[in-house]
């Protein structure tokens, strides 16, 4: 009988690089009370943001995660051509064809790489990170571009003073390779379908979410997952030395800590809190708090990060990484 | 709890009460029936989640967000636990 053979990767994989990229336009509270029945305190008392960034008609999806994407790569100290495979979740994508990957591939100068999208909403990063490290352990891929690419004021009604104050726009990247050490952990994820209608695009062009629905669901059943994700890493509560949740809400991100604290997570724990200058960039938030947070000397080479991301679907995905 | 019987009015409200002082600093002699949680005590829809969480917790009642809005006093919400308890 014929048989096939298998490809074979690495015993391990680590996160080598990471970047972010933003608009240029700063959106501050008072900008937006001056179009909607809104005001600063109101904004920062719910959702903690101060200011956001607003893509330009010249920023898109393909923008945002190439300049992201190829930062990560010159932070690895990598060129592109050593990168075969690119990632891109995202969900605000205008149009379904063609993907974001392909074309972030070539304008990144990854030739030929393979690439596709996917789509976890502000999950994303998370499953695509755990994606991509499993494709480097069999051989799939080499060194990975995963990137969270998020235009979302494409998606959102400008004067809905419901959702136009958290959302916005931006990118952040990393690149997966291989390791012997490992630096990233197995992924804890998952869905709540029955959840679904919570958050949706009713008239297929506006993004809509039952905020008290998703906000108890975020802020009672997000920490286990994180702590199923440092279970399955083998590590403790007080292993973590900075807390990256997916930055939806500055009131969710410090009841998941809270939570975690009471677990035993250190008081001096670092907790991710981009949301007040980036606002909500969803499958973007995380790799570009991390960012952030490195930029700013908060986060260290080798520190221990544990990354939760939650969102539409609604679905979830956490995971222990060693920051670059 | 070793006990099946109910809580009263009165413990429902202190337990409540103490609620409302963690999720919003709000004194819990402050928190009595005829308060409006918005108007009065200046609670907010998400920590009205909260408090709805904490309180499923303490008194092993079920408050479905569709239900938050119908609580408009604390009066309100210790008669909805104490008739769903």
């Amino acid at each position: 009988m014929t048989k096939l053979r298998l490809t074979h990767g690495a015993p391990a994989t680590r996160i080598l690089g990471i970047g972010s990229a933003q608009p240029e336009r700063v959106v501050t509270n008072d900008d937006l009370a001056a179009v909607m029945d809104t005001n600063d305190q109101w904004i920062r008392d719910r959702v903690g943001i101060a200011e956001r960034r607003f893509g330009g008609s010249g920023d898109t999806v393909v923008s945002m995660a190439v300049e992201a994407g190829a930062k990560a790569i010159a932070a690895s100290g990598l060129s592109p051509a050593d990168v075969d495979t690119v990632i891109v979740a995202n969900c605000t994508t205008t149009v379904p064809i063609p993907n974001a990957a392909a074309q972030v591939a070539e304008l990144v100068g990854v030739k030929g790489a393979g690439g596709f999208d996917l789509n976890a909403a502000c999950a994303g990063f998370c499953y695509a990170l755990a994606t991509a490290s499993d494709m480097v352990r069999t051989g799939t891929a080499t060194r990975v571009l995963v990137i969270g690419s998020e235009k979302l004021t494409d998606i959102v009604d400008p004067v809905d003073r419901s959702t136009a104050i958290i959302f916005a726009d931006g990118a952040g990247a990393a690149v997966v390779g291989p390791s012997e050490e490992i630096g990233i952990g197995p992924v804890a994820w998952g869905t709540a379908g029955d959840l679904v209608e919570t958050i949706t695009m009713p008239n297929g062009k506006h993004i809509f979410q039952e905020g008290q629905s998703v906000f108890r669901w975020a802020t009672t059943k997000i920490a286990p997952i994180a702590l199923r994700a440092l279970e399955l890493a083998g590590l403790e509560p007080s292993d973590v030395d900075v807390l990256i949740p997916h930055q939806a809400n500055l009131r969710i991100v410090e009841a998941i800590a809270k939570k975690l604290r009471q677990k035993g997570a250190r008081e001096d724990m670092v907790v991710a809190d981009d949301i007040v200058t980036s606002g909500n960039t969803s499958s973007a938030s995380i790799p570009m708090a991390m960012d952030h947070m490195r930029a700013a000397g908060r986060v260290h080479s080798g520190d221990v990060a544990l990354l939760v991301g939650f969102g539409a679907g609604l679905s979830y995905a956490g995971q222990v990484v060693i920051c670059p | 709890m070793a006990t099946t019987e109910k809580p009263t009015d009165e413990e429902i409200l202190a337990g409540l009460a103490e609620i409302v002082e963690e999720v919003a600093g709000v004194e819990a002699d402050e928190v009595t029936a005829e308060k409006s949680f918005v108007d009065d005590l200046d609670i907010d829809s998400l920590s009205m989640v909260e408090i709805a969480v904490q309180a499923e917790d303490r008194f092993e009642v079920k408050i479905p967000d569709a239900e938050l809005a119908n609580l408009k006093t604390v009066g309100d919400a210790v008669t909805y636990v104490a008739k769903n308890v």
